[in-house]
């Protein structure tokens, strides 16, 4: 059985799916957030098999490049729901409902 | 021993990134290095940066149309006019969030520099943005433009709507920013290059068998950045957000945001993807009826004033879609005109929103604006101004911008949702007309409401806003003319 490239490419097609339904529906901003995460890194997942079925190094160049916003995400991200958190303990998305008009 | 080529840089083409990135690099190291600034330091320092990036723009201006547009750091940058363009854009957005923020700042008892820092920053990410001529880099500018507004909506510590606005900008914004990014994977697939003019180049002279791949990255694409300027369906932060970040903030929002965010769109879909057009054209079309429609019919539902202008600024994007489902050079400069005029439009809408909002920045309630007129006629008078533009009123820079967006539409035989648009329009100058109503024609609460300190920023902001937009709407020629010679070309291949 031969591994092509269309089987990365379904792989990374099912983790996106599976990071773009879990965010619309976990409540816990934490784990809404673990699921932006997984959509990125089968982004990441996408480009380097199409970079390697191409023979373009491009593709693999984009990933350091989405590491790297990933991660300055992770560091905002992260600074946020802490400064939620502390004002109200637990806090879920529900809870956030404030705003409305 | 071999030499190495580096690629050719252009300093004055980069200098607007080199000065934004510099000076908020270079505030933020020397806040955290002395103890105490003096109060008007770091926003004297963001006005003269703005104003130093608003300088470099005439001469890059005269440069392009007499060098031609040009390509450099190895083609993933371009400078063309619609750059140039959208840069003085940006900077104009820029310098009023600065002289709204110093005021703002000191009302909420709100020390720090961070503000004006990621000001610049989120400026810098906007310019990149805008002169990116490879899906990678374009990808950057949108990030560096993005996380630094995610942090500007939680500014105010003391206000919990202001961080609950921040967690639902970060998380929708991320999830449209995942969806970006498939899509340029999708599209560098089923091209071979993530450079916009090998991308042009390769779809011109290729028939593709098999487009699916292609076809779901133009569609993915189109989603990220429909979130990005709050186009309906991806529209539902918009209100919220609005609502919760500072005010000075949301002029940054309304303002730079869309301006880089829609200058993107021009640049990817028209110009890279252009061949392809007759496949995202109608999902364009769809996006810009529905985001005229229910921009327009929301906004008459509510009673808050930043929501309803969250609300308007949607039906804007609508219009500007509309500009952009056109494919056309006279779509693509009724866009650039467009953006100029709701820059104007913005900032000084939401100064007056910032000055009327009071302590606390959470008077947006249309009865704070009842008997406006009356307690301060020249406030008044002004936002009066400033919200005729938006409905698009003749003699006001709005007319100027709505008439070219659907003389665009029109031009490209679109006809239903130039209509739709039209009577949008007219609903939506229904939304406006409630807010001068309240300002004119109903009485004060309490007849010792203290007048708002209009501060001496605000004043030059609404100034600067009403009088452009009243120019722009008297005699149109002059930025007609610079947004038809702003159209952007590929120059990198």
């Amino acid at each position: 059985m031969v591994v092509t490239t269309s089987w990365y490419l379904t792989l990374a097609a099912i983790l996106f799916s599976m990071g773009a339904v879990g965010l619309l529906t976990r409540r816990n901003p934490l784990i809404m957030f673990m699921c932006v995460e997984l959509m990125l890194n089968a982004v990441n997942l996408t480009f380097v098999s199409l970079g390697t079925d191409l023979g373009d190094l491009s593709g693999q160049l984009a990933v350091f490049f989405v590491l790297v916003v990933a991660a300055a995400e992770v560091v905002v991200g992260l600074a946020i729901i802490v400064a939620i958190t502390r004002r109200r303990q637990g806090a879920t998305a529900d809870d956030l409902s404030v705003l409305g008009g | 021993m071999a030499s190495v080529t580096t690629p050719e840089v252009l300093w004055w083409a980069l200098a607007p990134v080199l000065l934004l990135a510099a000076g908020g690099l270079l505030l933020l190291t020397v806040a955290s290095l002395v103890r105490r600034l003096p109060g008007y330091l770091p926003q004297a320092w963001t006005v003269a940066v703005g104003l130093a990036v608003l300088a470099t723009t005439p001469p890059s201006w005269v440069a392009v149309r007499d060098g031609g547009p040009r390509s450099l750091l190895s083609g993933t940058v371009a400078v063309d006019g619609s750059t140039v363009l959208v840069t003085a854009a940006l900077a104009l957005a820029l310098l009023a969030t600065a002289l709204l923020a110093r005021p703002y700042l000191e009302r909420e008892d709100l020390p720090g520099v961070e503000l004006y820092v990621l000001l610049m920053l989120s400026a810098a990410g906007g310019v990149v943005m805008v002169s990116a001529d490879d899906l990678i880099v374009l990808f950057l500018g949108l990030e560096i433009l993005s996380i630094a507004v995610y942090v500007l909506a939680a500014l105010h510590l003391r206000r919990f709507e202001s961080q609950e606005a921040s967690l639902k900008y970060f998380i929708l914004g991320a999830f449209a920013s995942a969806f970006l990014l498939y899509g340029m994977a999708l599209v560098y697939g089923a091209t071979g290059s993530t450079r916009l003019g090998r991308i042009s180049g390769y779809l011109a002279g290729t028939v593709l068998l098999d487009d699916g791949m292609l076809l779901a990255g133009i569609a993915l694409i189109l989603v990220g950045l429909a979130f990005k300027v709050a186009a309906v369906p991806f529209h539902a932060w918009t209100p919220d957000v609005y609502q919760g970040a500072p005010s000075p903030v949301v002029a940054w929002m309304a303002a730079g945001v869309k301006a880089a965010g829609f200058t993107a769109m021009v640049r990817v879909l028209v110009v890279a993807l252009g061949t392809h057009a007759s496949d995202w054209r109608p999902a364009v079309a769809v996006l810009a009826g529905a985001s005229v429609v229910v921009g327009a019919w929301v906004a008459v539902l509510q009673t808050d004033v930043k929501r309803m202008l969250a609300y308007s600024s949607i039906a804007h994007a609508g219009f500007l879609l509309l500009g952009v489902q056109a494919a056309s050079p006279r779509g693509t400069a009724a866009v650039y005109a467009y953006l100029v005029i709701y820059t104007l439009l913005a900032t000084g809408s939401f100064a007056v929103i910032t000055t009327v909002g009071g302590a606390g920045d959470g008077g947006h309630g249309l009865e704070a604006y009842r008997g406006l007129a009356r307690r301060q006629p020249v406030l008044a008078g002004a936002f009066t101004v400033l919200l005729l533009g938006q409905a698009g009123v003749p003699f006001t820079g709005g007319f100027v911008a709505k008439l070219g967006v659907l003389a665009a539409a029109v031009d490209g035989r679109t006809y239903w949702v130039a209509m739709v648009a039209m009577v949008a329009a007219a609903v939506a100058a229904f939304v406006y007309l409630r807010i001068l109503v309240a300002m004119y024609l109903r009485d004060p609460e309490a007849d010792e409401v203290p007048p708002h300190v209009v501060p001496p920023g605000a004043r030059v902001v609404v100034g600067v806003a009403c009088a452009g937009v009243l120019f722009i709407g008297l005699l149109p020629a002059p930025l007609l003319d610079l947004a038809r010679q702003a159209v952007p070309v590929l120059v990198g291949g």
